[in-house]
């Protein structure tokens, strides 16, 4: 029997030039709380790695939103640039620093849990399924894909001057995808707990919640939608 | 004779005051545990003894810390810590 062609010998002929990049990294250490976070340069070689900042490709966890380059992205789905400038990667903006790269979210969670997440009815609860028609279904579409990773709360100004009583675009899409919900019986009651001048009102539209989103998303819209049907009530 | 009252910065207040809670946090432990809440607190201020006066987002950062190690601890759940 023949053996099977080498076919990526002919690739192997020529050893491709070495292209690195510079990748330059926030660090700090909170087991040295009294050294000052620095930027940290790493070589990299650009033969021998990924094409992502982060090799993993998915997009689907939100866990590595981070700075990369100026705007907020996550590290999976964010290309790297193949240039000669150093990429400049940041922890999400206006966050306190864990670690390195790793921000404290326990605010933005908390802010979650306050809109409260879940399908709530009036109605006794159903035997078997909640049904839903497909168009109804379709509202949640643009909505239900989001993953919480932070990168649109972390972007907006409005947020980084009232975190502590703005609930930001992230929170407030969800509020909007639990009130449109047709399964959900909460909606007048979900808008009244927003009836306040900052819980949704600090939105001033400036839409980088939009611009910023790695999934394509648009909160800004979802937000929008809040407020048209507030005044409508 | 009375001296006259220590003046004290925001942060400094901030820091004496999270001190005490920890102090009023322990008090709601059970009896015989709480020496070793004590000396636990003690420890993870004196930890940071040598922080700068003037080192104010260090010493901002290990507040926000010790707020929340506060608030975990503070669970009724936990009972008792080891030194």
């Amino acid at each position: 029997m023949k053996a099977p062609v080498a076919i990526a010998r002919t690739f192997a002929t020529e050893a491709p030039a070495k292209k690195t990049k510079t990748f330059q990294i926030y660090r700090w250490n909170p087991d040295q709380p009294a050294e000052k976070p620095k930027l940290q340069s790493y070589e990299v070689d650009m033969n021998n790695c990924g094409p992502m900042v982060l090799d993993a490709r998915e997009g689907i966890c939100g866990s590595c939103a981070m700075n990369i380059g100026g705007s907020n992205t996550l590290a999976c789905i964010c290309k790297i640039e193949v240039d000669n400038k150093p990429t400049k990667i940041y922890p999400l903006p206006h966050t306190y620093v864990i670690k390195d790269l790793v921000p404290d979210l326990t605010e933005f969670y908390a802010q979650y849990k306050s809109i409260e997440p879940f399908l709530k009815q009036k109605t006794p609860e159903p035997e078997r399924e909640n049904l839903q028609t497909i168009e109804d279904r379709k509202k949640l579409d643009g909505l239900y894909e989001c993953i919480l990773c932070a990168c649109c709360s972390t972007s907006c100004p409005s947020y980084w001057w009232n975190s502590d009583q703005y609930l930001g675009p992230a929170v407030l899409m969800q509020a909007y995808r639990w009130m449109i919900d047709s399964r959900d019986q909460f909606g007048p009651e979900r808008r009244q707990a927003l009836q306040n001048p900052f819980s949704l009102y600090r939105c001033h539209t400036i839409m980088n919640c939009a611009k910023t989103c790695p999934k394509g998303l648009n909160p800004g819209l979802a937000i929008a939608q809040i407020k048209k049907e507030m005044a409508l009530e | 004779m009375s001296t006259a009252p220590v003046r004290r910065s925001g942060l400094q207040r901030d820091i004496l005051n999270l001190y005490r809670e920890c102090f009023r946090a322990a008090k709601l432990k059970p009896e015989a545990n709480r020496p070793h809440f004590h000396a636990f607190i003690r420890m993870q201020f004196r930890k940071h003894s040598d922080v700068k006066q003037r080192d104010f987002s260090t010493i901002e950062y290990l507040l926000r810390t010790g707020k929340r190690q506060l608030k975990v601890y503070s669970a009724p759940s936990i009972e008792d810590v080891t030194v």
